[in-house]
């Protein structure tokens, strides 16, 4: 997910952008949905960290299709909500179903952008880094630690294994090669399994007592809290001026 | 006389399925000492490794590692023994499993509750000894095989464990590779157990052979001899690459 750029967002310690994030994530959730002029803020905010990552918006834009089948949830919402009813041209719509839908849109969008421009300007490991910075239970952070690590290993082990399957003529055909499938996906079940066996065994030889606490921790200079938090700051700002407007 | 870096006596081990896999190990090795562990498949060999920094416990028989008797519930002198014996393992993905090469070699010395600075001077002195200083933010995925098994090694030289213990270590490597990693073996001062079916990778490195088949030890000579005992080979499933002469 990582795009290698120079940038002011990109050289941010895990650990703020973290914090950037979900205080930034929490006032546009928080915010009603009828206080509509915090949301263009909220974006402008959003545009504002995207132009300063330098990262490539068409190809962030392709990764944000993965919001699609909530949008279609959330236009089937007036469609099938109750309540007070209104008519747009020939359609009946729910009021309460049609701002629940836009709320939903709108702060999904907002969810996925924040979430894009974070993965995509950000290391695996400075994530992890930043994750134990802010207390996360250690549990969840050695958890995500090893699913980075060993996703490679075993998608290449599941590579080796259809081109072992394909070396001896093996075609995929409809669904009678559904067997084949589940018994090389069981196998690569097992082998996972005994991988995390002795995975474990191996840290257990090394004095594995509970923690991963050799993750590196990375340069703080002051200038990075303050541009980090600028963000959530602009947001609470945003809230307020909103508002305002809507009382 | 010092006391020898492992004495094992009478070990006996089932696994819990009530497979017998040693039956009666008994072996010494002194400080210092270069010693190959070979046999056929399946004759025990990682079980036996297994052993000697408690990750399993015997059904019966003791396992002396320096000045430490292993005993399963005592925690504390697992803890240290484990300090003692570095296992490099077979495949380099069981062993590294941080995210980058330095944060894994630093992993055992922050094991070992080690101040800052002295973890990052063992960590960057083992990664110097195996030539990967280089590489160490590096993810381990990203290196070849061989960098793989180096780092594997480095891992295990940064706890400046006093017994190494390495099962099948030039197994995958190209030759090159394999050369240098004995190269880097030869030049460490501590004592070696190796497990290996690479005969002419143990002549090399080990003075002593031990061959173990069936659980039991059954040849504990100088590598030379054994080498040189064309039925004793044979007899356990051992050959000498083809125009291979000692």
């Amino acid at each position: 997910m990582y795009i290698h750029r120079h940038s002011l967002v990109h050289e941010l310690p895990g650990h703020i952008k973290l914090v950037a994030f979900f205080a930034f994530i929490i006032i546009a959730v928080l915010t009603p949905i009828q206080q509509w002029q915090s949301f263009v803020g909220y974006f402008l905010i959003i545009f504002l960290a995207l132009a300063l990552s330098k990262l490539p918006p068409l190809t962030l834009a392709k990764r944000a299709t993965i919001e699609f089948p909530f949008i279609i949830f959330a236009i089937l919402m007036p469609f099938t909500a109750g309540g007070e009813m209104f008519d747009i041209g020939p359609l009946n719509l729910s009021r309460e179903g049609s701002i629940a839908g836009l709320n939903l849109i709108t702060k999904a969008t907002l969810g996925v952008f924040c979430s894009m421009i974070l993965a995509g300007s950000t290391t695996a490991h400075s994530l992890l880094a930043g994750f134990v910075r802010i207390k996360t239970p250690s549990l969840f952070v050695q958890i995500a630690a090893f699913m980075i690590r060993y996703l490679n290993v075993i998608n290449d082990q599941m590579a080796r294994m259809k081109v072992a399957r394909e070396s001896r003529g093996f075609q995929a055909q409809g669904i009678r090669s559904w067997p084949i499938f589940t018994s090389t996906l069981g196998a690569l079940f097992i082998r996972s399994y005994e991988r995390g066996e002795r995975v474990h065994l191996a840290m257990l030889s090394r004095g594995y007592a509970g923690t991963l606490s050799s993750l590196s921790v990375e340069n703080v200079q002051p200038k990075h809290w303050r541009v980090g938090l600028i963000f959530p700051f602009l947001a609470a700002l945003s809230f307020l001026i909103g508002r305002v407007f809507f009382s | 006389m010092p006391k020898p870096s492992v004495r094992v006596s009478a070990l006996h081990y089932a696994y819990p399925d009530g497979n017998k896999a040693l039956n009666g190990v008994d072996l010494t090795i002194a400080k210092g000492e270069r010693v190959a562990l070979l046999g056929p498949n399946g004759a025990g060999k990682t079980t036996l490794v297994m052993h000697l920094n408690g990750i399993l416990s015997p059904t019966s028989g003791s396992i002396d590692i320096g000045e430490f008797a292993l005993d399963e519930k005592n925690k504390e002198v697992t803890k240290k023994v484990r300090e003692k014996v570095g296992i490099v393992f077979q495949d380099p993905d069981d062993q590294l499993f941080m995210p980058t090469v330095y944060e894994d070699v630093a992993f055992g010395p922050t094991n070992m509750g080690l101040a800052d600075e002295e973890i990052e001077r063992r960590s960057t002195r083992a990664l110097e000894m195996v030539g990967m200083i280089e590489l160490k933010d590096r993810a381990p995925h990203h290196l070849s095989f061989g960098q793989r098994r180096r780092v594997a090694v480095a891992t295990v030289l940064a706890m400046e464990a006093e017994i190494l213990i390495l099962d099948e270590p030039s197994s995958n490597l190209d030759p090159a590779s394999r050369r240098e990693l004995s190269e880097i073996l030869l030049a460490l001062d501590v004592t070696i157990l190796m497990v290996t079916h690479d005969l002419p990778f143990a002549f090399e490195i080990c003075e002593r052979s031990l061959i173990l088949n069936q659980g039991a030890i059954v040849a504990d000579e100088a590598t030379v001899t054994i080498l040189r005992n064309s039925q004793l080979l044979a007899a356990n499933r051992l050959e000498l690459p083809k125009g291979f002469v000692i």
